[in-house]
This record gives C-alpha cells, sequence and structure tokens, in this order.
C-alpha cells in the first residue's frame, strides 16, 4: 500500500514539495494585482478553516471608526524601543537597527502613532509556553518592543536579528526570519498587523504565509533593506522598511493644515 | 501631490503575541466594580464551531454619552476612559472586556467597533457588534440572518454577548472600508 500505515490519529505532514505545488496553483489561480494577501490560503493549513468565505461587506466608516486610539508618552517608555537592554545581560545574537517611517495611503506621516514589534530570538525561539522548537531560550532577550512613531513619522528599534524556525505547517516547514509589527494609523480603519521580512532569504519561496500575498510586487512591500547608512561603527547593522496603511477618510486640504502647523493633534 | 501609495500587505498575527499584545489591564476600559460597568464577552469559533484559542480582539468604542475619547493612556490607563482595549482569547476561544455600553455618535446607532487577529488569519477583520435594539441604515441593509450575527445579546447575567464567527453557517459579517484595496 501506498497509503500511510500510520496509526496515529494525526494526519502525516505533507512534503514541501506538495505544499509548493500548492502555493503555485493559488498564485496562478488569483487574478493579478492584488494587495493583501489571500484568506483562503490551503498551503496555510491554519488559514483553512479561520477564514470568512463571504464577501467583505462595504461599509462607510462612521463616528467612532473614524478616529485611532491615542497613545502617548504616559503609555510607552522610550527603552522599550531598544530590545537588546531589558535584561541583565547582552542577548546572543547580530545586533540591529530597524527603522523607517510610517505613512498613510496619500503620503502624510502617521504621527505619535504606537508601533509594537514581537519576534524569535537569534536561534528562532519565541519566549512562549507554546513553543516548543528545541532552540535554546536567551535569557537576554524577551523579543518585544514598542515605540511611538516621531512629528515625521519615524519609527527606531534596536534588536537582534531573529532566526528562521520550523512550525510544523508540513514536514520540514521553516519560517523565513520576520518580525511582527503592529501598528494604528489616524482612524481605526487603517490598524494593521504585518510581519517585516529580510532581503534574500531563501525560504521566501517555500513559505505559504509570505506567499499568501499572491503578487511578487506586494510581497516585496514586507522586505526590508540593508542601508549602510543605518549601520553604525562597531555596534549595529542597519535595516530600512517603510509602512504604508490604507489612505485616511480626511480630505488633502485637512492633511495640508496638519502639516502646517507641525504638531500632533493628540 | 502625493501620488497614491500601495499599502503594505497585512499578515497573520501568528500564535505567539500573548506576550507581546495583551498587557495588563488591557482589557478593563474601566476598572471592575465601576458603577454602569458591564462584560462585553463572547467566543470566537472557526469553521468547524471550535473555539479559536489563538484570537486577539480590539474594540473602540464612544462613551456612554456618545462621546469620542481622545485622551492618551489605553496602555496605562490610569483610571482615563479611552474608548480602546484588547483582549485575547482563553484556551476556550473566550474572551471579555470590561467597559461601559457606548452611546451612538451623534445621533447613530451605539455599537462596538471590533477589530479580530488570530492565528490561521492572514489579515485582521473588522466588525461592529450593535448594542440590542440598535440599527442603522448599514445594518438594516443586511439580510436578517446576517445582521444577526452583528448583534449583540444581552444574556441572562445582564451582560453584552457577541460570539465570532470566522467561518461557517453563522460567519460573522466582517467589513471593508472606503480605501481599502483587496
Amino acid at each position: 500500500m501506498l497509503t500511510t500505515t500510520s496509526t496515529s490519529t494525526a494526519p502525516a505532514l505533507v512534503p514541501q514539495e506538495q505544499v509548493t505545488a500548492e502555493i503555485t496553483e493559488a498564485h496562478a489561480a488569483t487574478p493579478p494585482g492584488a494587495a493583501q494577501p489571500r484568506i483562503d490560503f490551503p498551503p496555510y493549513r491554519s488559514s483553512v478553516l479561520r477564514h470568512p468565505t463571504k464577501d467583505l461587506r462595504h461599509a462607510d466608516p462612521e463616528g467612532i471608526e473614524l478616529v485611532a486610539p491615542v497613545f502617548g508618552h504616559s503609555d510607552v517608555d522610550p527603552v522599550e524601543a531598544d530590545l537588546t537592554i531589558q535584561h541583565g545581560g547582552d542577548p546572543i545574537g547580530e545586533r540591529m537597527v530597524v527603522t523607517g517611517r510610517v505613512l498613510d495611503g496619500d503620503g502624510r506621516p502617521v504621527r505619535h502613532q504606537l508601533v509594537e514589534i514581537w519576534q524569535a530570538n537569534a536561534g528562532g525561539r519565541y519566549i512562549h509556553k507554546r513553543d516548543q522548537h528545541p532552540a535554546a531560550i536567551d535569557p537576554n532577550f524577551t523579543g518585544v518592543g514598542r515605540c511611538l512613531t516621531d512629528a515625521d513619522g519615524n519609527y527606531r528599534f534596536t534588536t537582534i536579528k531573529p532566526g528562521p524556525y520550523p512550525w510544523r505547517n508540513h514536514h520540514n516547514a521553516w519560517r523565513p526570519a520576520h518580525i511582527h509589527f503592529s501598528l494604528f494609523g489616524t482612524e481605526f480603519t487603517q490598524r494593521l498587523v504585518t510581519q517585516m521580512y529580510f532581503p534574500g532569504d531563501p525560504l521566501f519561496a517555500l513559505d505559504p504565509i509570505y506567499q499568501s500575498i499572491t503578487e511578487q510586487s506586494a510581497r516585496d512591500r514586507l522586505v526590508a533593506t540593508y542601508d549602510h547608512d543605518v549601520t553604525t561603527h562597531e555596534w549595529a547593522t542597519g535595516y530600512r522598511w517603510d509602512i504604508v496603511l490604507t489612505g485616511t477618510h480626511a480630505t488633502p486640504l485637512e492633511a495640508t493644515f496638519d502639516d502646517q502647523d507641525g504638531e500632533d493633534h493628540r | 501631490m502625493t501620488a497614491t501609495l500601495e499599502p503594505t500587505p497585512g499578515q497573520t498575527v501568528g500564535p505567539f503575541f500573548h506576550y507581546a499584545l495583551p498587557y495588563d489591564g488591557g482589557a478593563h476600559l474601566v476598572p471592575p466594580g465601576t458603577p454602569g460597568a458591564v462584560r462585553l464577552h463572547g467566543t470566537v469559533y472557526d469553521g468547524a464551531g471550535v473555539p479559536v484559542p489563538d484570537a486577539l480582539l480590539e474594540i473602540r468604542q464612544a462613551d456612554a454619552a456618545g462621546a469620542t475619547p481622545r485622551v492618551e493612556g489605553s496602555l496605562a490607563r490610569d483610571g482615563r476612559f479611552t474608548g480602546w482595549g484588547r483582549a485575547a482569547t482563553d484556551a476556550g476561544g473566550r474572551y471579555a472586556f470590561t467597559t461601559v455600553a457606548p452611546g451612538g455618535v451623534r445621533g447613530g446607532a451605539a455599537f462596538f467597533a471590533v477589530t479580530v487577529f488570530a492565528r490561521g488569519l492572514l489579515d485582521r477583520l473588522f466588525t461592529r457588534a450593535y448594542l440590542p435594539g440598535e440599527s442603522d441604515a448599514f445594518l438594516a441593509g443586511l439580510a436578517p440572518e446576517d445582521a444577526a450575527t452583528l448583534q449583540v445579546v444581552r444574556d441572562e447575567a445582564g451582560d453584552l454577548r457577541f460570539d465570532v464567527h470566522l467561518q461557517g453557517e453563522r460567519e460573522t459579517v466582517f467589513l471593508a472600508y472606503p480605501r481599502h484595496r483587496a
């Protein structure tokens, strides 16, 4: 018999080749130009029962949806932007700075808004009770950071380059190294959670989560750029990654006034 | 004029957000025991009707009088009502907020704006949780069975119950706003 004879209740994990073929098939079946991931993406097994099957309903944002929550200096301590100083010693791995601008779809800076990140350590291990990957936990690295964008929409973190890690979506499944980002715009409708990747990762083609974005140019927007001007002498490598949220419903005229008076409207 | 920029695509919140996004007091928009406080709670289900233990909900709401809060302090509330909260689901797929029932903003229907994140969900989802008896043109434009998925139920304990079905027969209606690009 060619079928599995395993008596385990857990189904055997399919090989990478099969998942890669499923990715190719899903891409071929998706019209070009998609800006967002396909939420029904069977190569990502966990998505199968967790995506809505009906079209999203178009709604005009009202009242509370047009205003984002406000975060300020009472919420976030500036030291939270440095993930390498949260414990008694230096974390293991490549120290790096990740910085960039957060903009809305009209190119306006998203000012004084909360940016949250979380990530695995250099060995690809999260400090999470459900992460059972047998890589070392780094006692000097939690992998959680926060900051506020400045008046020009810039964010900046100092951290450690995360490692890739296995995740059991299929046999020999490995996630490309990534940092999770959580972002707020000036409206509740701009909320975004995404992942930043590193240039040239050999795991890109194999990863169903990254490949759930079927358009190459859209996938490329998740990849940071190595920036030697961000790299600092004998201290840290530097990466730049800009983030674009959806457009707001504010008129361009209002934006002009915002830009001119310079200060935030918290 | 600046051309419209291409949006950064979303990605799943993944399974390991629990030590990063939830925080002490995140689900308490008002302190428990506050006069007039209600529990907004429910369960997140997948397409097989199984509770989702690694989901996260955020709500944005007006105060009881329908005023929109614009004050900082959602992470370190210090007694401030900021109209925003965050709650992860537990092992049984349940979430709960302690808050006040919102008023309608500028004469509109009273609802909680809700964002749903989960492992397995490749992009966040927006929805609305309308208070019992509230309606507006959007809700009225839905088929009754769809509208029912957006209606909060007052349960036997007097709390507000709002279940989220990511998929299935009772699939929640999820929203796209103008300027969102699929």
